[in-house]
C-alpha cells in the first residue's frame, strides 16, 4: 500500500431495494393468512419471490475516488441517494453490486447521540456512545477530560441524561464524536445541532480535523457550511453522480436543479408508511396564480398540494389529510390538519384527485422548509393509508409579512402578528 | 492496515473472530448498559434476579413437590428444583431477551456499523450476571440441606459454556427472525412456556422412559439441566443425554451464528 493511493476508491456502486407491491389479496382474512403463510415459508429459507416485488435502484454504477486529507461535500435532492450512499461507505448496509476500496479505518457520525441512553449518566454515556462509534476503552479513558469540557457539562456528569436540556444533550453527544480519532470521517448533517455558538465551536472543530490530515465526507444541505469546508463536491440526482469537482460550481449547480424540479414525484419513494390503499402520487407547492414554484414569499399566499389515487379494490368514503411543516433541522413548526378547523372530506371522494391547502400570508418567515403528507381514511378505524415524510420541500424569502412596507426581520423562523403597549404601573 | 473492500457478500459468512476481538470493549459496554438500565427505578435491584428463580422454587415445590409427588431422585424437592431452574432460568431468559435485542437496538443497527453478533451476545453477558446471582441462594440451599461437595462440581465450567453456546445459538436465530417477523415476540413467551414442560426442571429424567431419552436429549437444555443437577448434587450423570445435548448445543451455536450473519446483512434495510 503505498500513500499516493486513493484512501476510498468507489468502483461502480449500486443499491438496489425492493418495493413491497400492492396488497391485492388483502381483502379477507383468510386471504391475509394465504398470504402469510406463503410469504413467510419463501422468506425464512432466506428467498424473496422476485414476481411479487418491485425494485427501486437507490443507487446506480456510482465511481469517485478520494485522496488523503481531502474533505468531500456531497450534496443532493431527499431521496437522491445520499443516504444510501454513506450507509454502504460505513458498512451498515451492503451494496447490491460494485465495490469500494477503503484505506484507513473508518468512522461515521449518522446520527447525533448515537447509542446514548436516557437512563444513563453523561459519564456513562460517554463510555458507551464511545464504544459504539469505536473507541476503544482506553481511548475513552484518556480524552474524558477532554470530552467532558469540551461538551460543558462538568457539573451534570451524575446526571441521567434524560434529564439534560436539548442544548445540553447535543453538546455531549457531539463532544463524544468529535473527539473520535479515525483515517475517515463519515459526517451525515449532524451540525445542525444546538445554539450558534456551540455551533461555531464544532465548525471549528471540524476546520482543526479536516486541517489535520484526516479524510472527511460531508453530506449535508447547508450549502454556506460546505462551501466553506470543502473545496470538493459531489452532486447526487436519482442515485448518480451528476456533478463532481469545485464546490462552488456544483453547489451553483444544485440549487438550479432544485429550482427546476417543483414537483415531487412520490411514487417511486419507498420510504413510506401506512396500509397503501390510498397512495400519494404528487406534491408540489405553487402561488395563487397556479404557479408551480417552491419558492415562496413570506406575508404572500401560498398552496401545497398532493395528488393521490385510491387502488382499485378500495371504496374510499372519507379521507383526511395532514401536512407538518417543519425546518430542515426536523423541528415541526406547524401541523396543518383537516378536521381541525374544517372537517375531513367525507363525500365526493374522487378516486383520483387533487388536494390544496390554502394558507393566506405565508407566516415563515425565510429559511427551507420541508413537509410531511399524510393521508387516513377512517373506514375502518382512522388508519394511515400512506405517511410519506420528507414530501416536497420549499423555501421562504424575507418579505412584506407585516404590510409595513419593509421587509420583515430575518433572524427568525415566523412572524406573527402583535400589537404592543406601554402602561404605567 | 489491510485495506477494507466493502462488496456484496453472499453465501455463508464465517466468524470475523479478529473483528469480535477488537470491538471486545463495545461487548462489555453494552452489556453493562443492559444491567445499568434492567434496575434502574426499580426499588430492589439485582433482588430480582434471585427472586425470579426462587419464587418458582417455592411455587413448584409446593405444587410438583408436595402435591402432586412428582420424584425427585430421592433429593429434597426444593433443591432438586433449584438445580433445575439455574439453567432453565437463564436459558429462557436469553432466548427471550435476546429474540428482542436486535430490534431494540434499531437505532443503533441503522446508524453505525458494528459486528452485529454483539447485541444478543450482550444480552448472555447480562444473564450470565444473574444466573451469578442467583448461584448464591443455592449455595446457601447446599448448606441447609448438607448436600455433600463431589468433584463433580468440576464439571460445572463445561455445562456452563454448552449452557451459553445453545441459548445464544437459539437467541441469534430469533433476533434475527424477529427483524423480519415480529410475530416472534409474541410466540416467544408461549413457547418457552411449553419448552419448560419438555425440559426436566420439574422432574427428574429418570421418570422418562428409556426409550425415549434419546429424543428427550435433541432439546439441549434437556441433558444440560440434567447434568447440571448431577454436577451440583453429586448423583450420577446420564452420559448418553448429556452427549446428545452437547452434540446439539454445538450444532444450534453454529447454525445460528451462520444464519444470523446471513440475516444480518440486511437488517439496517428492513429493520
Amino acid at each position: 500500500m503505498s500513500t499516493t493511493d486513493p484512501i476510498i476508491e468507489v468502483q461502480h456502486l449500486s443499491k438496489k431495494y425492493s418495493l413491497g407491491k400492492k396488497r391485492e389479496m388483502y381483502h379477507t382474512f383468510s386471504g391475509v393468512l394465504v398470504h402469510s403463510a406463503r410469504s413467510l415459508s419463501q422468506r425464512l429459507i432466506g428467498r424473496g419471490t422476485s414476481q411479487t416485488r418491485e425494485d427501486f435502484w437507490a443507487l446506480s454504477d456510482v465511481n469517485f475516488t478520494v485522496q488523503r486529507g481531502e474533505v468531500l461535500g456531497i450534496i443532493g435532492r431527499n431521496g437522491a441517494g445520499k443516504s444510501t450512499l454513506l450507509k454502504i461507505l460505513s458498512r451498515i448496509t451492503d451494496p447490491t453490486g460494485g465495490q469500494i476500496i477503503m484505506r484507513g479505518r473508518v468512522a461515521s457520525l449518522l446520527e447525533v447521540g448515537t447509542g446514548f441512553h436516557p437512563e444513563l449518566s453523561g459519564r456513562e454515556n460517554i463510555y458507551l456512545s464511545g464504544a459504539v462509534l469505536g473507541m476503544r476503552r482506553e481511548e475513552i479513558d484518556q480524552k474524558f477530560q477532554e470530552i467532558v469540557a469540551f461538551a460543558e457539562v462538568e457539573k451534570f456528569l451524575e446526571t441521567p441524561i434524560k434529564r439534560y436540556s436539548s442544548g445540553m444533550y447535543m453538546r455531549l453527544a457531539f463532544s463524544v464524536a468529535a473527539h473520535l480519532d479515525p483515517e475517515i470521517l463519515l459526517i451525515d448533517e449532524v451540525l445542525a445541532v444546538g445554539d450558534i455558538a456551540f455551533q461555531k465551536k464544532c465548525l471549528g472543530k471540524m476546520e482543526n480535523v479536516a486541517q489535520g490530515g484526516r479524510t472527511v465526507i460531508f453530506v449535508s444541505h447547508q450549502l454556506e457550511f460546505l462551501a466553506q469546508l470543502c473545496k470538493r463536491c459531489l452532486l447526487v440526482d436519482k442515485g448518480k453522480i451528476v456533478q463532481d469537482g469545485p464546490s462552488r460550481e456544483v453547489i451553483s449547480q444544485y440549487v438550479k436543479l432544485v429550482r427546476s424540479t417543483d414537483t415531487m414525484d412520490l411514487r417511486t419513494r419507498k420510504d413510506r408508511q401506512g396500509e397503501g390503499r390510498v397512495r400519494l402520487t404528487q406534491t408540489w407547492v405553487e402561488d395563487m396564480g397556479g404557479n408551480r414554484s417552491n419558492r415562496i414569499i413570506s406575508g404572500q399566499d401560498m398552496k401545497i398540494i398532493a395528488t393521490y389515487e385510491v387502488q382499485e379494490y378500495y371504496n374510499c368514503t372519507n379521507l383526511a389529510v395532514s401536512f407538518a411543516v417543519l425546518t430542515v433541522h426536523g423541528v415541526v413548526v406547524v401541523d396543518l390538519g383537516t378536521g381541525t378547523i374544517t372537517p375531513d372530506f367525507t363525500e365526493n371522494v374522487p378516486r383520483r384527485g387533487k388536494i390544496e391547502c390554502i394558507i393566506p400570508r405565508v407566516p415563515f418567515n425565510s429559511g427551507e422548509f420541508v413537509y410531511n403528507a399524510l393521508l387516513r381514511s377512517a373506514r375502518s378505524g382512522n388508519e394511515v393509508e400512506d405517511w410519506v415524510k420528507n414530501a416536497g420541500s420549499f423555501t421562504v424569502e424575507p418579505g412584506d409579512y407585516y404590510r409595513t412596507g419593509h421587509i420583515a426581520g430575518t433572524a427568525s423562523l415566523l412572524c406573527i402578528d402583535h400589537t404592543w403597549n406601554i402602561l404605567s404601573a | 492496515m489491510a485495506d477494507l473492500i466493502i462488496k456484496p457478500r453472499k453465501g455463508l459468512a464465517a466468524l470475523n473472530f479478529g473483528e469480535l476481538y477488537a470491538y471486545r470493549d463495545l461487548l462489555y459496554f453494552l452489556a453493562w448498559r443492559n444491567v445499568k438500565v434492567r434496575y434502574k427505578q426499580t426499588a430492589i435491584g439485582a433482588a430480582w434476579a434471585v427472586i425470579q428463580p426462587f419464587m418458582n422454587m417455592i411455587v413448584f415445590s409446593i405444587f410438583f413437590g408436595a402435591l402432586a409427588k412428582i420424584p425427585s431422585d430421592g433429593l429434597p424437592y426444593p433443591i432438586f428444583v433449584y438445580a433445575g431452574l439455574l439453567p432453565w432460568t437463564f436459558f429462557s431468559n436469553v432466548i427471550r431477551m435476546a429474540g428482542n435485542s436486535v430490534v431494540e437496538d434499531e437505532k443503533l443497527i441503522t446508524k453505525v456499523y458494528f459486528p452485529r453478533l454483539i447485541i444478543p451476545s450482550s444480552v448472555a453477558g447480562v444473564e450470565l450476571l444473574d444466573f451469578c446471582i442467583a448461584f448464591i441462594i443455592y449455595v446457601l440451599m447446599m448448606l441447609y440441606y448438607q448436600i455433600p461437595l463431589t468433584v463433580q462440581l468440576l464439571a460445572i465450567p463445561l455445562l456452563l459454556f454448552f449452557m451459553v453456546i445453545a441459548a445464544l445459538g437459539i437467541g441469534l436465530i430469533l433476533s434475527a427472525l424477529t427483524v423480519t417477523y415480529r410475530d416472534f415476540r409474541y410466540v416467544l413467551p408461549f413457547v418457552i412456556q411449553l419448552w419448560l414442560y419438555v425440559s426436566p426442571v420439574i422432574y427428574p429424567v429418570s421418570i422418562v422412559p428409556e426409550a425415549w431419552r434419546p429424543l428427550l436429549a435433541l432439546n439441549p437444555m434437556a441433558g444440560i439441566i440434567d447434568a447440571f443437577r448431577s454436577a451440583l448434587l453429586g448423583s450420577p450423570f446420564d452420559f448418553p443425554t448429556l452427549i446428545i445435548s452437547a452434540i446439539v448445543s454445538v450444532i444450534l451455536f453454529i447454525g445460528g451464528v451462520l444464519y444470523f450473519q446471513r440475516l444480518e446483512r440486511t437488517f439496517a434495510d428492513i429493520i
